[in-house]
């Protein structure tokens, strides 16, 4: 179920950066598509703060690939205009907490606009938010506003944790006819896997998790920044004699239960990781989905290992705030003691 | 510090005497500021003094006849659909009616300086200009009636969605008119706010993006004195709301909204302008809501009577009436017939609102997203059965 290539393309792949898939996504969907428009602060001139536009305006023109004013609600908000007239924009926030100012564009009617329509008048637009912590950013830089974005009935809400992903889900988020929150996730922009940009490797479509790790004794459903962490843990794990499965939600809406179900109904037993804050996050929403279709078959409470429920810390607290390995391991044992008692 | 004697160079490169010790950046012999201007000569984009006014001045023998009739018999239509869409609150027929009477000149003017292929952006108080621009008035009305969010086709008669939220959709007329251009096609927009929205963030956004981009968009503040009870003076402390335009670079008209040739002068001219590639436009029409914010407000507990009273004399219908009747374009018999015209609109109006509308419960979950996700395919099923065993076994709940 991997979507590691392994065809002879991948054996001719060289290592590239989630960074780079993310760029070449956007060059290949602008080329084969010239109604696709890249806008946002920097994305011109500079390429991005994190270069993901970088070369497209060289390559396109100001017109295909444009540094708007300093202004997140406009940028939107004209992307929604634009979207009206027929192109397909992919706007950029430069940080999670950046796109705040645009949260009512968003919700009033990037998610609404065909609903409000009768379905009229779609909006096929992707906004690209690089999101999450663990890159020593300062206060605003390292929000994850995943839960924010998946109470939004209209967005879809998609998070790439490898390279393949990122260049699949990001060309498949600017083909929908529906508006996606692309979130990526900051601190494996710099991951590097085999890839080649000649032949990228197909990917599940969105809506559809991926198990990263088969295992037998425990799921761990996961995404984005944290697969790392859970495949690691995973790793560790086996010392202990537990045989982790390791689910990548890929998709937080649509939600696959198919996939998660299948998975938990096998293992018995569940934990659910990310980094957002724990109450009122993303993990309870999949915890109570879980327990519902699998209660039968679970011998532990399904667990949450998250961010504390506090702003996100200055740079030199936030170790203690992100869960890593050993939290999830914690979990893990958890789960064990509460099969025995 | 020593004061220097020798004469220092400004950054425009003239040469000029030190300043006595006022400028002491001046004093100094230290690095001299870069070169700096100002980018826009502010003075052609200051609006005038006074609104602008066409009827009762001299313009007005200038005025295009038929086009004064035409505007004249869409101001009455507008004046009755205000009426009757007033009534029909009453009846329960319509949820809530923002009424745009006395502001009808605006709405008219809106829709009458726009080509066919050209947008409107209105906002919930403005389905008077959506009617008046070709959309069928019960399509119009379905966001007030509350059956559906739009009633209409926005690609049909290229009108953007009716806006709740105040200035939101100015952005996307900025958004559209950009990307008409983009692509290489003559087209306007022209979107419609009040005098509260101009307070919202999405409206600065919206006028810095459009004077940047210089976007062939008009937009046209009706300034009609409150935003639901909140007057203008606690609204804005700009000298106009047309001078906000300055500031962006774009040009700020003020005009009398009651006076429709005057409204439709200074559209028509920002029309013109933005489709020449002249750039955006701010318009300031200076009306007065002469009824309450909707049905459910009380305007008398912000309000005087006398100040209601002096804008219900300045009626933009009567004000036009008038210039008419005095010019000898219009008689009791021509008054007669545009308000028989009217009547009938109305009556048809009423019959249609009174029918009840057929709605489909399943539609609740149909253009959610483009397909279902598999999570709302299982409460279409759910609210399926719900209504499925209504309808097949009444008196199934009592029993239970």
């Amino acid at each position: 179920m991997t979507t590691l290539a392994t065809g002879p393309a991948a054996r001719a792949a060289k290592p590239a950066t989630m960074a780079q898939a993310l760029q070449r996504a956007l060059r290949d969907a602008m080329a084969e598509d010239p109604s696709v428009h890249v806008l946002g602060e920097d994305v011109g001139t500079l390429g991005g703060v994190f270069r993901v536009t970088d070369g497209l305006a060289a390559e396109f023109g100001d017109d295909r690939c444009t540094d708007t004013p300093l202004a997140e609600a406009g940028i939107l908000g004209t992307a929604v205009g634009m979207a009206m007239y027929g192109l397909r924009p992919v706007v950029e926030m430069q940080f999670d907490a950046f796109a705040y100012p645009s949260f009512e564009q968003l919700v009033s009617h990037v998610a609404k606009m065909r609903n409000r329509t009768g379905g009229a008048m779609p909006m096929p637009l992707t906004v690209r938010i690089p999101y999450g912590g663990g890159i020593g950013g300062v206060e605003h830089h390292s929000d994850s506003s995943e839960a924010y974005y998946m109470a939004t009935p209209g967005l879809h809400v998609v998070t790439p944790a490898t390279v393949e992903d990122a260049y699949g889900l990001l060309r498949a988020s600017i083909a929908s006819d529906d508006p996606v929150v692309f979130l990526e996730p900051k601190r494996l922009y710099w991951s590097k896997s085999p890839w080649s940009p000649e032949a990228p490797a197909a990917v599940e479509p969105v809506g559809r998790a991926v198990v990263r790790r088969p295992g037998s004794s425990a799921t761990l459903i996961t995404y984005g920044p944290s697969l790392p962490v859970c495949l690691e843990a995973a790793e560790a794990a086996r010392a202990e004699g537990w045989d982790l499965e390791v689910v990548d939600l890929r998709s937080l809406v649509p939600f696959d239960d198919e996939t998660v179900v299948r998975s938990v109904r096998r293992t018995g037993r569940a934990v659910v990781v990310h980094e957002s804050t724990g109450f009122g996050g993303p993990g309870g929403e999949i915890a109570a989905r879980v327990t519902e279709r699998c209660f039968h078959h679970l011998e532990a409470p399904v667990l949450r290992v998250a961010g504390f429920d506090i702003p996100y810390p200055p740079p030199m607290q936030e170790r203690h705030h992100l869960p890593g390995v050993d939290r999830v391991l914690d979990a893990v044992a958890r789960l064990q003691w509460e099969a025995e008692n | 510090m020593k004061k220097s004697s020798t004469p220092v160079r400004d950054p425009a490169g003239k040469t000029r005497a030190p300043s006595g010790g006022a400028d002491r950046a001046s004093d100094a012999a230290g690095p001299v500021a870069p070169a700096w201007r100002v980018r826009t000569d502010p003075t052609p984009l200051l609006p005038d003094e006074r609104p602008f006014r066409v009827l009762g001045t001299r313009a007005e023998a200038a005025a295009d006849p038929a086009l004064l009739l035409r505007l004249y018999a869409e101001l009455v239509r507008g004046r009755r659909f205000n009426t009757q869409a007033t009534a029909l609150t009453r009846q329960g027929r319509l949820a809530v009616y923002p009424s745009s009477t006395g502001q009808e000149a605006c709405e008219v003017a809106a829709a009458a300086v726009l080509a066919e292929r050209d947008w409107l952006f209105p906002s919930y108080r403005d389905s008077l200009a959506v009617v008046a621009r070709g959309v069928d008035p019960v399509e119009a009305l379905t966001l007030l009636r509350g059956d559906r969010h739009t009633g209409y086709d926005p690609y049909r008669h290229r009108v953007a969605p009716l806006s709740t939220p105040l200035a939101t959709q100015l952005p996307h007329a900025v958004g559209l008119a950009h990307a008409a251009r983009l692509k290489g096609d003559d087209v306007v927009a022209l979107a419609l706010v009040g005098d509260g929205g101009t307070s919202e963030g999405d409206f600065h956004e919206a006028m810095n993006f459009a004077a940047v981009w210089q976007a062939p968009v008009v937009f046209l503040v009706q300034n009609n004195g409150f935003a639901i009870s909140v007057p203008l003076s606690k609204q804005s402390a700009a000298p106009t709301l047309a001078h906000k335009a300055v500031g962006y670079g774009m040009p700020g008209r003020l005009v009398d909204g009651n006076d429709v040739a005057a409204v439709h002068t200074v559209l028509t001219e920002a029309v013109d302008r933005a489709r020449g590639g002249g750039g955006p436009t701010l318009v300031e029409a200076v009306t007065y809501r002469v009824e309450a914010h909707t049905n459910a407000d009380d305007a008398t507990r912000y309000r005087d009577d006398d100040e209601v009273a002096a804008w219900r004399a300045y009626d933009p219908v009567r004000l036009l009436e008038g210039a008419l009747r005095g010019r000898g374009l219009l008689d009791d018999d021509e008054v007669a017939r545009v308000a028989r015209d009217a009547e009938e609109m109305a009556a048809r109006l009423r019959e249609r609102m009174n029918a009840e509308p057929v709605l489909d419960p399943m539609d609740l979950f149909g253009q959610v997203y483009a397909e279902r996700t598999s999570q709302l395919e299982e409460q279409a099923a759910r609210l399926r059965a719900e209504l499925d065993a209504a309808a097949g076994a009444p008196g199934q709940e009592e029993a239970r």
